[in-house]
């Protein structure tokens, strides 16, 4: 087991803890510049995919792991981005301003909601954010003479400073900077005053309100935030996928989104790649399965939510921690191997009492 | 857009308030959880949905006549709402209740995908012996299916209220949710009354599918769109108030059939949504507020 002394400050703000975790994410970085070169077209798509799900998972991460405060339609705000990021793209702004704009955007709309956030909790939020996620779809298929409604709308091939980007290999870098960029930046904020009061507020509104900790403005910043996040990924993702439909963007993304969060782990930065990694190998791993499975069962439709959803409960009754958890507890069974009790992840279990006054 | 004339007017709300039933009738399933254990229901239109189709079942493939299909829809969904409870949610007492919140979720998931797996995904029609032809008033056309909704409703609020204010256990029901230590300390077998209640509430989305198959065609999705209206209706009543879910749900009824009127169809749905936002902006704690207090 290794015991990590610190004598100062600057030890202890350190994004690494100790050299070992130096070389493995270096490591990664390593192996993921030179992937694309040893990599068939489809694995570097998928890779792409993979980096637009993190950063779309690391604005929502923000929201519901670190402020406690549950979206359940951040597919809106994927949507925002999207097609604010086409059509602007498509008016003839430069391809970096205007996925900038995109993430603005829907920053500030995602403020709104924030603002809105500060009397809700809870099933409250959950609702309104669906309610919110259901007008914007609606919204997308009205204004036809913007979005071109369920004809859909066709993305133009990306060009940064006169050089296409359309390529496979060259998008593939393009998310790969933009996902160390902001993953980078969630971590900083996370050890700033900012994400502590996040924190404090997920942990207890009314404890973190007497510390000092302005409510508005941290659930505001929150959701602006993740609001952000989540529109560069559906910047982002308006050019992979090249067409957009009001289709591409409903309740399910949402949900998709939700059990990235979930399953990767609540409250943790690796939980997020984790949860990428289980939506995008996921279908895969079903469309593998359904070879082996008997047909009358295989051919039908909702196998796929089926075992999306199943997967959900599961994890949700016996592993709520996610797939993050899970790790560290394997982890520290073999780091502590002898002396591993089983009483180390014992999960708390509260008893209820009502808010509400009879 | 012209003046809408006084038959329509009439015939708007009429059809509105019995939506409006439907969506209350709904909400009151998880209002009556949210009361009993501050769990969140995601699943109970998808459970609703579920109702619908073993009606369905029960009259085309069984041949059963009418009355006993009620009878036995009820059951089987009682049946069906113990069985969730000692699957999945005994698991999660305990738990924060976001986590409750996402199980439902997944649970609506997997009801909606096996619902398509043995059902189809056609639509199915459901009739029964009150499906003749309609009572015409005047220039109002009345369906019997929406004057049984709205004296179903009716019926069951009042039967549920009297029974959570009067009778013993609906005094246990109470006690156990404000607080479950406490509760238990004085006698109450807390586990079982959440078992019951759940019981409740899935014989109440069964009775509500009973009630919607004759109106609506049947298909796996009508759950999950009917359960956000019905969500959308507790919060605009008051989330955690019978009545509040009521008059939520026929407020909300009301306002989709005029918009949806007055506008193309298609946007009577989005105006609900619209309509819960701006009572989240102005009034968040919904038209009758239970007093909250917050702890630490």
């Amino acid at each position: 087991m290794r015991f990590v002394l610190k004598t100062n400050y600057a030890q202890d703000v350190n994004l690494f803890l100790h050299n070992g975790q130096r070389f493995w994410y270096g490591l990664l970085i390593g192996a993921l510049l030179l992937a694309p070169f040893f990599l068939e077209n489809f694995y570097i798509g998928e890779l792409t995919y993979l980096f637009i799900w993190v950063i779309a998972g690391a604005g929502l991460m923000l929201l519901i792991g670190y402020t406690g405060l549950v979206s359940m339609g951040h597919a809106a705000f994927m949507a925002i981005g999207a097609y604010a990021h086409a059509v602007l793209f498509k008016l003839g702004i430069p391809f970096v301003p205007s996925l900038l704009m995109a993430a603005l955007i829907s920053g500030f709309l995602g403020a709104i909601i924030g603002v809105a956030a500060l009397r809700m909790t809870g099933i409250y939020l959950a609702v309104a954010t669906i309610s919110f996620a259901f007008i914007i779809e609606k919204v997308i298929s009205a204004w036809r003479p913007v979005t071109g409604g369920h004809r859909g709308f066709v993305v133009p091939e990306p060009v940064m400073f006169g050089v296409d980007f359309g390529s496979d290999i060259v998008f593939y870098f393009l998310c790969l900077v933009i996902v160390i960029a902001v993953i980078l930046l969630v971590m900083n904020l996370l050890r700033s005053p900012i994400g502590r009061a996040m924190v404090a507020v997920r942990d207890s509104e009314i404890s973190a309100q007497a510390m000092g900790v302005n409510l508005l403005q941290t659930k505001t910043l929150a959701f602006t935030l993740s609001a952000a996040f989540t529109g560069l990924a559906g910047a982002l993702y308006a050019h992979k996928i090249g067409m957009l439909f009001p289709e591409n963007f409903t309740i399910i993304l949402s949900i998709k989104l939700l059990m990235l969060v979930v399953v990767g782990g609540l409250g943790s930065v690796h939980g997020i790649v984790f949860g990428a990694m289980f939506i995008s190998i996921l279908p895969q791993v079903i469309a593998i399965l359904r070879d082996f499975l008997p047909a009358w069962f295989a051919q039908r439709r909702g196998l796929e939510p089926l075992v999306f959803g199943s997967i959900l409960l599961f994890f949700l009754i016996y592993e709520p921690l996610g797939l993050y958890g899970r790790w560290v507890k394997i982890r520290s069974y073999f780091t502590q191997f002898p002396l591993i009790r089983k009483s180390t992840f014992k999960r708390q279990k509260s008893y209820l009492r009502t808010e509400r006054v009879h | 857009m012209d003046f809408i004339s006084l038959g329509t007017f009439v015939q708007l709300l009429v059809t509105g308030i019995s939506h409006g039933c439907l969506y209350g009738l709904v909400a009151l399933g998880f209002v009556l959880i949210y009361k009993a254990t501050e769990m969140v229901n995601f699943a109970q239109g998808d459970i609703m949905m579920w109702g619908a189709f073993i009606a369905f079942t029960l009259t085309s493939e069984f041949g059963f006549a009418y009355l006993p299909v009620v009878f036995l829809t009820i059951f089987v969904m009682a049946f069906f709402g113990l069985l969730l409870e000692r699957t999945i949610i005994r698991p999660m007492i305990g738990e924060p209740p976001f986590a409750v919140l996402m199980l439902t979720i997944g649970l609506g998931f997997v009801l909606r995908a096996v619902a398509g797996m043995l059902w189809g995904h056609d639509e199915k029609e459901f009739d029964t012996p009150y499906s003749i032809d309609p009572l015409v008033i005047g220039q109002v056309t009345l369906d019997y299916e929406q004057l049984v909704v709205v004296g179903c409703t009716i019926v069951l609020c009042l039967g549920l209220y009297v029974f959570l204010r009067f009778t013993r256990f609906g005094v246990a029901m109470q006690a156990a949710s404000q607080n479950q230590l406490a509760a238990a300390y004085v006698g109450i077998p807390v586990k079982r009354v959440v078992a019951i209640t759940w019981c409740l509430s899935t014989a109440i989305a069964g009775v509500a599918a009973l009630l919607v198959a004759p109106l609506q065609l049947i298909y796996p999705g009508i759950g999950f769109i009917i359960g956000i209206k019905a969500f959308v209706a507790a919060i605009v009543g008051g989330f955690g108030s019978l009545a509040g879910a009521l008059i939520g749900g026929i407020c909300i009824g009301i306002v989709e059939q005029f918009v949806g009127y007055m506008f193309a169809g298609a946007y009577g749905e989005t105006s609900v949504y619209v309509l819960l936002l701006l009572m989240l902006f102005i009034r968040p704690q919904g038209l009758i507020a239970t007093l909250q207090r917050k702890k630490v």
